[in-house]
Order: C-alpha cells, then sequence, then structure tokens
C-alpha cells in the first residue's frame, strides 16, 4: 500500500489559493461603482448573451468573474434562495448580506474540501433607500468577503484598475461621469474598448420594486456620447 | 437556510413550483374536508379584446355564504409587465395562485435571462390550476381568467381555464364567476372587433354594473366607500391600471343612462 505524501496545510493552502488566482486572473476585469442614485456595474464582456452581470432580486444585482458555469451555478442558485426567501417570508427580508454569507459559505467549503477550488470571484450590490445604505460585497474564491465602499473591482489585472479608479472616482456624482471613469479604467492606457464589447447594467433608485436594468450599446451611446 | 443547489439530474431549472416541492414549500395539496365549508369567495371578473390589446376587470366583492367577508378585496392583478390574471373561486387558493404565479414568472425570467412567451405563461397557469384540482374537488374551485399582450401576434390575447387546468383561448370575450352570466350577455351585444381601448374599459364596466345589479354575490361601485371595480388594459405599453376617479365617472354616467330609462 501506498503511503499518502504529506502535504503541510501552509503549503494544500498556498497551491490551491494560486490555482483559483491564476483561473480568475486569466479573464478580464470588472468594476462596480456607486453614483448620486444607484449603483453601475462595467464589464468587458464580448458575449451580449452570456451575462456576467444579473440581477438576483428587487434590489440586488449579481456579478461574477472566472469561470462562466461556475459563477452562473452560483448565480442562479442566489436566484433561488432569494425567491424562496421572499415567497416564504416577505420581499422586504430579501437583503445582500445573508445572500453574500451563503456564497462565503459555499465557496470556502468548496476551496478546503472539493477536487479542485472554485475559480470565481463574485459581487453581491444591493442598493439601499439612499446612498449609504448601499452594499457593495466582494466574495473571493476562498470565502473571504469584503465589505466596500464607493467602488469595487474584480478579475482581470485587477489591481491595475483599482489604481485607475482611485485616482479618477468621485463620490456623488452622475452616471454619465461613473461610467466614462468606468470605462476609462478598465481600458487602460493604450487602448480604449468598443461600447459593444463591455455589458453594463445599472441598480437604480427608479421608485419602482425592481431597480436592476440592463444598458445595451445606444443607451450607452446616448449617455455618454 | 442553506443554498439550493441541486446535482445535475435534479436540479428543478427555471420551475418555481418544482423548486418549492424540492425544498417542501409547495402550497399544493389534497385537504380533506367532509362537510361544506364557509370560505370567502370571489365572484365577477371579466376580459376582452380590443383593437390595441386587452382590458380585464373584476368586482370588489368576496362572500361567504350570504355574508359580504371582504369589500375591497383585488381579483384583477397584474402577472407582469405584458399580462395580468383574475381569479374566481375560493379566495384563499386563488390569492395563493396569484402569488405563486407572478413569482414563478418572475424567477423565471431572471434565471433564464429572459421573460416566457405569452403562450408559456398561459400554459404554466394552466399546470397550477391542474395542481388544484384535489383541493376544488373539495370545494376549493379556483378558475381563473389570463391576459396580455402578446409580441409574437402582436395583438392582446385571452384564455379562461376551467377547475381541471383546462385551457380555452377566447377570440372576444370571457367572464368566469357567479355574474358571469350577465356580464357576457351585456358583452355579447356591445362588443366589437374595433373597439377601442377606452370603450372596452366602459363596457366592461358596464358589464360588471349588470352582474352586480342581478347577482348578489357581485359587488357594484360603492360610492360611499369610494370603492370601485379594479379595470386595466394591457397593450404595447404595457399594463395599465384605471384610476379611482376615471372609474367614478364612468359609473355616475352609467347612473345617469340607467335612471333615465
Amino acid at each position: 500500500m501506498n503511503t499518502p505524501y504529506y502535504v503541510p496545510p501552509e503549503q494544500f493552502m498556498k497551491d490551491r489559493a494560486d490555482f483559483a488566482r491564476k483561473g480568475i486572473a486569466r479573464g478580464r476585469a470588472l468594476v462596480a461603482l456607486q453614483y448620486d442614485s444607484g449603483i453601475a456595474l462595467v464589464s468587458e464582456n464580448p458575449s451580449s448573451t452570456l451575462h456576467k452581470i444579473s440581477e438576483i432580486y428587487d434590489r440586488i444585482a449579481f456579478a461574477g468573474v472566472g469561470k462562466y458555469n461556475e459563477f452562473d451555478q452560483l448565480r442562479v442558485a442566489g436566484v433561488r434562495s432569494a425567491d424562496i426567501k421572499g415567497y416564504q417570508f416577505s420581499r422586504q427580508d430579501v437583503d445582500a448580506r445573508s445572500l453574500t454569507n451563503q456564497y462565503a459559505q459555499i465557496l470556502s467549503q468548496v476551496f478546503s474540501e472539493a477536487p479542485k477550488p472554485m475559480e470565481v470571484e463574485l459581487l453581491v450590490a444591493e442598493i439601499g433607500i439612499d446612498k449609504s445604505a448601499d452594499r457593495l460585497f466582494h466574495v473571493m474564491y476562498d470565502g473571504t468577503v469584503l465589505d466596500e465602499h464607493d467602488f469595487s473591482v474584480l478579475g482581470g489585472d485587477s489591481q491595475a484598475v483599482t489604481d485607475r479608479l482611485k485616482i479618477s472616482h468621485v463620490a456623488d456624482t452622475s452616471l454619465k461621469i461613473v461610467l466614462q471613469n468606468a470605462i476609462a479604467a478598465l481600458s487602460g492606457a493604450e487602448t480604449k474598448l468598443k461600447y459593444a464589447d463591455l455589458e453594463i447594467a445599472v441598480l437604480e433608485r427608479n421608485g419602482r420594486r425592481r431597480c436592476f436594468r440592463r444598458i445595451d450599446e445606444s443607451e450607452i451611446e446616448a449617455i455618454i456620447g | 437556510m442553506s443554498m439550493p443547489i441541486f446535482e445535475v439530474g435534479s436540479d428543478p431549472g427555471a420551475n418555481f413550483g418544482e423548486l418549492l416541492k424540492r425544498v417542501g414549500l409547495s402550497p399544493f395539496g389534497s385537504v380533506s374536508v367532509d362537510h361544506e365549508l364557509v370560505i370567502p369567495h370571489a365572484t365577477t371578473c371579466v376580459a376582452m379584446r380590443c383593437k390595441d390589446g386587452v382590458v380585464m376587470a373584476g368586482d370588489r366583492r368576496a362572500t361567504s355564504g350570504n355574508l359580504i367577508s371582504h369589500r375591497s378585496m383585488e381579483k384583477v392583478v397584474q402577472a407582469d409587465e405584458f399580462s395580468g390574471v383574475a381569479i374566481a373561486g375560493a379566495a384563499g387558493p386563488a390569492m395563493e395562485m396569484i402569488k405563486l404565479f407572478q413569482l414563478q414568472l418572475e424567477h423565471y425570467e431572471k434565471v433564464e435571462g429572459q421573460t416566457l412567451s405569452l403562450e408559456g405563461k398561459a400554459n404554466q397557469l394552466s399546470s397550477f390550476v391542474r395542481s388544484n384540482l384535489p383541493a376544488a374537488m373539495q370545494g376549493l374551485v379556483v378558475v381563473p381568467i389570463f391576459a396580455g399582450f402578446d409580441f409574437h401576434t402582436d395583438s392582446g390575447r385571452l384564455w379562461d381555464y376551467d377547475v381541471t387546468g383546462g385551457r380555452y383561448e377566447e377570440k372576444d370575450f370571457v367572464a368566469t364567476g357567479s355574474g358571469m352570466l350577465h356580464a357576457s350577455t351585456v358583452m355579447r351585444i356591445s362588443w366589437r372587433r374595433e373597439l377601442s381601448t377606452d370603450d372596452a374599459v366602459k363596457l366592461c364596466a358596464r358589464a360588471l354594473w349588470e352582474a352586480s345589479d342581478a347577482d348578489s354575490a357581485t359587488g357594484g361601485p360603492d360610492s360611499m366607500r369610494g370603492i370601485y371595480p379594479v379595470i386595466a388594459s394591457i397593450t404595447k405599453q404595457g399594463w395599465s391600471s384605471v384610476t379611482d376617479e376615471t372609474s367614478a365617472k364612468i359609473y355616475s354616467d352609467i347612473a345617469i343612462e340607467v335612471g333615465a330609462r
């Protein structure tokens, strides 16, 4: 009988983290930014049907980067969990924090127990009745949760994008400026992304029940010019 | 609460009713009642096609036997942006069915990333009514009308159902509930294919007026309390409810006309 090799826990965790990080960094970045009347989510995504950004519930949006099939499975689980909770109790009982904790639980369990960790990073965004009640929860591949403010960057070369946004981000500004900043930060200095290669959606305080709305290419042009 | 993640073979897909079954929350099931229950019943609803879409209307009364149990029940509700449901029958199961139906449409839209076709929605409601059959056998009958704007055919469409989930598309107009005979007679006489939305609203209001005049379980306009039948139109622009002020005006015109007979 073969004796299994001893792998120290530090090494085991490091190997898995490196594996997950590599998978996530291969994809393209995604940003979420607060503006005066909501949260904008912007990502580079050449496909117009395989979404990275979607609606979870009335005031909650989901964004994922990394392996599409893995974060899409988590997205569907989130929609289910939210719809069941709203059905069982009340629509106002569905919140981003509880959903984020469920995601963190799954990701941390998969990270340490499954044959391979999930190569995904998630963002659960929620708009409140005013800006101070907005939430940006960033969930890492190992289940680490970050409660972020103003903006959040996931995947790709996230450090470079974060650095660019730190300089350009203005609090309490219009959707137009926020979108310009986001596109510039995702594009970098050399190139400028085409509108057709962007996936953009907003959670907006519009007075309606469902606050999630996709913004298509023609609307981006109308907003930014 | 743990997250509902399923094995590939037992995944409920975009079906919310099926999902509720998996997590043990399904509201449908057989009830055993050995005598007739006295529970609130919702009564008359009508729907008709018009030039630009469909118009639906329902009175506000719920009755338990000879008693009026509610005066302001809303039996015509929006299902999603381009469709609505009107329900007659046992109020409790009917309201639960509407709630579940609205959730199913939204759930499908979110999971699949696109809305169901109007025919798909009508079919889905049919399976809800069928699931209620065991309860219907015990007297808890629920009979809905479903109507909406279909972008595939670029017209309004409407369906009515029987207790077994049978689904029948109607070309012109339909009524359900205890006052259906009186209401459909009014529509039969005055309905025209080219009715404008405003005229269809007036005709629905008139149909409910006559039903409430002759059927004790159907509520008429209650100007004392400011309660009027719910009337809504669904067109290319989406769902739009008729305001109480407009209903008040329509009904005072009808009252004047009837008074001068």
